[in-house]
């Protein structure tokens, strides 16, 4: 069995195990992914502005455009390089995300449906703090 | 310092953090936020949203190696997280009603008492307890992979575990670190779960309990991407190197000089923090 996922698929049993495989690899997948963009955007970032004088020694908070999930996706395609960074970690961010839903699907082909509520639990929250403006 | 200076530094810094992080086990976000504040002068809130974005790619990164060896425990990882979610969310609530001297001192706090758990190796829980009502209906009994073939094992004090998880969610959310000491100490003392169960289901959740927190970080404006990405790029290559030395490591003497280290940062956190100073 080389690959664990289509394999356990084809003998038609899914298990805990075949499941955390594929999980793992599309974590990592993840993550390198969001480490090119935020390395791009880094680059680039230098590029434009590596004179300039940071100051992080008082606390402004970010710009709006740079808070906001669609705000972000918006200031990356413009190709701004701050705006690319942020996206980078976005992605990051959803990669726990993701293996959460994915998570539900494992548990609904195991027909676990108490784990499949309980999941659903833990998604509907993290999509909440992503998308609603709680806590700002 | 100018901008590519600065950077280059802080990468370098993050570098070395997540390397310790891995080898010792630690997690680097423990040492992010003290490396931020302390000698670089960052406010703590930027110090705390950087640190989260670490702290997810450390976590995520490492699930691969870790899910391949068979030992985690989906089920509690996720029943579990109910608790570390919502805790998280109610830390990063709080942290943006605290006064951040406040949050330095909690910090340094919490730094201490990881510095001691690191030096102290808890023993493996007893094997062949009888099964616990609660962890029997949730389904959290499993088994795990031993040199004699697998071991099954029964989890135990469902609620004194789901409780003590969110406040290693709270804290998550509240200083922007995986809080490994305390799910170790919910996980291992409280639910008798095996240690290597409970240290890869851990690193597991605590990718989830950042993301948490991470989203209101997010939208607060906490997460600046000109610090996220050099220290996020740092630990990450950090622990990846970590990893790979690890097995010829001398693991004991670097968890020691690394908890004394912690504990050197975590008291001048509190000095500061008393001082009025972060």
């Amino acid at each position: 069995m080389s690959d664990a996922t289509g394999g356990a698929v084809m003998d038609g049993k899914v298990d805990d195990k075949s499941v955390e495989i594929f999980l793992g690899k599309l974590l990592r997948w993840g993550v390198l992914l969001a480490a090119l963009v935020v390395f791009g955007g880094g680059v680039w970032f230098l590029a434009e502005s590596y004179d300039v004088q940071q100051n992080y020694r008082t606390f402004r908070g970010e710009p709006a455009e740079l808070r906001a999930v669609p705000q972000i996706v918006r200031q990356a395609m413009a190709l701004r390089p701050l705006g690319l960074i942020q996206f980078g970690l976005l992605l990051l961010i959803a990669t726990p995300v993701a293996r959460v839903l994915f998570s539900v699907l494992g548990f609904g082909l195991e027909r676990d449906w108490m784990y499949v509520v309980l999941t659903l639990l833990v998604l509907a929250l993290l999509v909440y703090t992503l998308t609603s403006g709680a806590g700002t | 310092m100018n901008t590519l200076e600065f950077t280059l530094v802080v990468a370098l810094g993050s570098f070395v953090a997540g390397m310790l992080g891995s080898l010792t086990g630690l997690g680097g976000g423990v040492v992010i936020v003290p490396l931020l504040t302390l000698v670089f002068g960052v406010d703590i809130r930027y110090a705390i949203g950087a640190s989260l974005v670490s702290v997810i790619a450390t976590s995520s990164g490492a699930a691969a190696a870790y899910l391949r060896e068979g030992y985690s425990n989906m089920r509690v990882g996720m029943f579990l997280e109910i608790a570390t979610t919502v805790g998280a969310v109610c830390g990063a609530f709080l942290a943006g009603y605290l006064h951040t001297s406040v949050i330095a001192i909690v910090f340094g706090v919490v730094l201490l008492y990881s510095a001691y758990a690191s030096t102290h190796t808890l023993a493996d829980p007893a094997a062949g307890m009888a099964p616990d009502r609660i962890a029997t209906m949730l389904r959290l009994d499993s088994s795990y992979p031993t040199a004699d073939g697998l071991k099954s094992y029964h989890v135990r004090h469902v609620p004194l575990g789901f409780g003590l998880m969110y406040v290693a969610g709270v804290l998550s959310g509240l200083l922007g670190i995986g809080s490994g000491a305390v799910k170790v100490l919910a996980m291992d003392q409280a639910m008798k779960i095996p240690f290597k169960v409970s240290t890869t289901t851990s690193n597991f959740m605590i990718g989830v309990t950042a993301a948490a927190s991470a989203g209101i970080y997010l939208r607060r404006g906490y997460i600046d991407p000109g610090l996220a990405m050099p220290v996020m790029l740092g630990v990450l290559a950090g622990a990846l190197v970590g990893a790979k030395i690890l097995p010829g490591a001398k693991v004991r003497t670097l968890r020691i000089v690394f908890g004394v280290v912690i504990a050197a940062l975590a008291i001048e956190m509190i000095f500061q923090g008393v001082r009025g100073k972060l």
